[in-house]
């Protein structure tokens, strides 16, 4: 692991202390209890334009400053895991897109890496298949991280940052819409391989759109990175010390910035990531504005990647040539008896997993997407436990908010970046 | 470090106490023989053997064995890069064991919600509430012998009193039934032998009883 400079940071009392100094007494004899200022409480959303989502936070304020946050989750529950243990493996693919509904293509991924794992076929995928599946991923990536970084300068004031990369978005879900057939709902990825592969063209598009991206990220680093507005607003706020980001299980962009070397492509590379040159940027001060920096080096990362993918696309098949994993081609399926029975056990009863229990990690844009599948055999898992990264990266704002001013708030929200979908399931 | 050796190293440590390490797919997972001492494992595991960032913790139903319940923590080191997989066992009729709060501040969320979706209680913990249901739900969803489509509630104020909101919950697919009806029931109940589909069945039971007929109004009279 790479060097890091240690945050100072206090711990949540001792802010506190210091942002609201305890009355003295009055000189005339009165009790303090008159002078202190009663604590009101705040109930920010659950549907707020800065929870992004619905977030329930409930404030205890001292005047301006926060000194007590509760954040309440869970109005987006929808019971997924309880879902997939009624489902085959195969089935439950399109319920990962709506996990983290700004990346739906890195949840496939990371979804079908892990039942890969489980039945020993995860280092065992068609060459193109790795690539293409990287390729979904950065994607995935740059798709997420504008919508961070846009929406986090709308909520610190610049509306014209959020328009000018949903612009760009735009050209990402166009891509996906070409590809999967779908622009929200992709449930791209199969067990095993993928449902399609590239249309005719699509390479040239994509790398098309790549030289459009670029520009388009230096452009929004022009409108925020030397803003004095938006810098005035995120540096030294939210600061998270890396020891405390650590033992709040941070992942992502969020424990990055707090300078933390790690990333899971990096230090446990999956698919093709350990062919494949890329840089892992880290914050210095671990505050909102580190977090920003990192988001933005990162797309630029990932442009370098997916190029690098383009250029090296091997061609061949997609799937892995097993038909008791993979439905087999239709033609074949209706001329062939083997593959009919293929064809029917797959879809009756799903890929016949053997029982055990992995857990995998997957580095999304969010952080550490993991599944934990508890196997007893046979087409559908006993347990699935998604393991979200937003879930987690919120747990740490109860200790975090206290001692900030009620207007920083929306400056920490935004730079966690944060998907509610993902973290109640 | 290989995680086997990070792993031998934590057995050592409690000789008695920790199952010999079982090797998946790479991943090790080590079991521990009594689940009031979790804490005291997870604080040596954390101090001494660098397992600075606790994944996850998780729960799993084992319907009709006895312990009922296996909590699963996950473990990482960023020193060493290697996971860690730690497995205790809680027996229905106790459903409590100690809080890891206290080694890592991330289980605060994670112990909630198993006690929200397994009714696990952690001994100790600073908070715990429901997290994902809402107060005053009276069950713990993720529990085997939980419907999928839902249980009805005799509570009006704080749950749905009809089952399966969605007219009968998602499919589930089970081959060799002998109709569609058997093959794709809407609602697997896990205690009976056959598979119901109550949710449909009271729907169009209720049509009937509207209307005389279970699809559409009706039949049509004849004019005179």
């Amino acid at each position: 692991m790479a060097e890091v400079r240690h945050i100072e940071f206090k711990e949540t009392a001792a802010r506190l202390a210091e942002a609201a100094p305890p009355p003295v007494s009055s000189p005339s004899g009165q009790g303090t209890d008159e002078l202190k200022g009663e604590k009101m409480v705040l109930n920010v959303g659950p549907s707020h334009p800065a929870t992004h989502g619905v977030l329930r936070i409930v404030l205890e304020l001292d005047g301006e400053i926060i000194t007590g946050a509760r954040p309440e989750v869970g109005y987006l529950h929808r019971g997924d895991e309880k879902i997939a243990e009624n489902f085959t493996y195969t089935q439950f693919v399109p319920y990962t897109d709506r996990l983290d509904y700004l990346a739906p293509l890195a949840n496939n991924v990371a979804y079908a890496l892990a039942v890969e794992k489980l039945l020993g076929i995860d280092r065992h995928l068609t060459p193109r298949c790795q690539f293409i599946r990287v390729i979904c991923c950065e994607l995935a990536r740059i798709s997420s991280h504008l919508l961070g970084v846009g929406c986090y300068a709308m909520d610190c004031g610049a509306m014209t940052v959020f328009l000018h990369t949903f612009t760009e978005r735009e050209k990402i879900y166009n891509l996906c819409e070409s590809l999967t057939g779908a622009r929200f709902t992709t449930a791209y990825t199969r067990i095993g391989g993928l449902s399609r592969d590239l249309p005719p063209g699509w390479v040239e598009q994509c790398r098309q759109f790549l030289n459009e991206v670029v520009v388009n990220i230096d452009e929004t680093e022009t409108f925020l990175t030397r803003n004095r507005i938006f810098v005035d607003r995120t540096q030294g706020v939210g600061v998270i010390p890396k020891d405390v980001a650590i033992d709040y299980g941070l992942t992502g962009p969020n424990l990055r910035g707090s300078g933390v070397e790690h990333d899971l492509r990096k230090a446990h590379p999956y698919l093709v990531y350990d062919q494949l040159k890329f840089e892992v940027p880290v914050g210095t001060t671990g505050d909102c504005y580190d977090r920003y920096l990192v988001r933005m080096e990162e797309m630029r990362q990932s442009v370098r990647l997916v190029h690098q993918c383009l250029d090296q696309l091997p061609g061949g098949p997609i799937n892995v040539p097993d038909g008791k994993i993979v439905l087999p081609p239709k033609d074949r399926v209706l001329t062939r008896m083997e593959e009919l029975i293929h064809h029917f056990i797959n879809v009756t009863q799903g890929v016949n997993a053997p029982p055990g229990e992995i857990y995998f990690g997957h580095e999304n844009p969010k952080g550490e997407l993991g599944f934990y599948i508890n196997s007893k055999g046979g087409g559908t898992p006993h347990r699935l436990k998604i393991r979200s990264p937003s879930f987690v990266n919120l747990s740490i704002l109860s200790w975090l908010l206290p001692g900030h001013m009620l207007s920083d708030l929306v400056a920490v929200l935004g730079s966690f970046d944060f998907v509610m979908g993902e973290c109640d399931r | 470090m290989t995680a086997l050796e990070l792993a031998q190293q934590l057995r050592a440590k409690f000789p008695g106490l920790i199952s010999e390490p079982v090797e998946f797919r790479e991943e090790i997972t080590l079991k521990v023989s009594d689940a009031e001492r979790i804490p005291e494992v997870c604080a040596v595991a954390k101090k001494e053997l660098g397992f600075d960032y606790l994944v996850d913790i998780t729960s799993v139903d084992n319907y009709g064995d006895d312990p009922r319940f296996t909590i699963i923590y996950h473990l990482y080191g960023y020193s060493h890069l290697c996971w860690l997989r730690l497995k205790a066992e809680v027996s229905e009729e106790k459903g409590e064991m100690p809080t890891v709060t206290g080694v890592w501040r991330t289980a605060d969320w994670h112990e909630r919600e198993i006690y929200d979706m397994m009714g696990i209680r952690f001994r100790g913990h600073p908070d715990l509430r429901r997290i994902l249901m809402w107060e005053g739900y009276p069950y713990f969803p993720l529990r085997k012998d939980f419907p999928l489509a839902g249980k009805a509630s005799d509570v009006p104020e704080v749950a749905f009193t009809n089952a399966a909101p969605l007219e009968g919950g998602p499919f589930v697919t089970i081959a060799g039934g002998k109709d569609t009806v058997a093959r794709e029931p809407r609602v697997r109940i896990p205690d009976t032998e056959t598979v119901e589909t109550n949710a449909r069945l009271e729907r169009r039971q209720d049509i009937k009883e509207a209307h005389g007929h279970s699809h559409g109004p009706g039949p049509i009279e004849k004019k005179k």
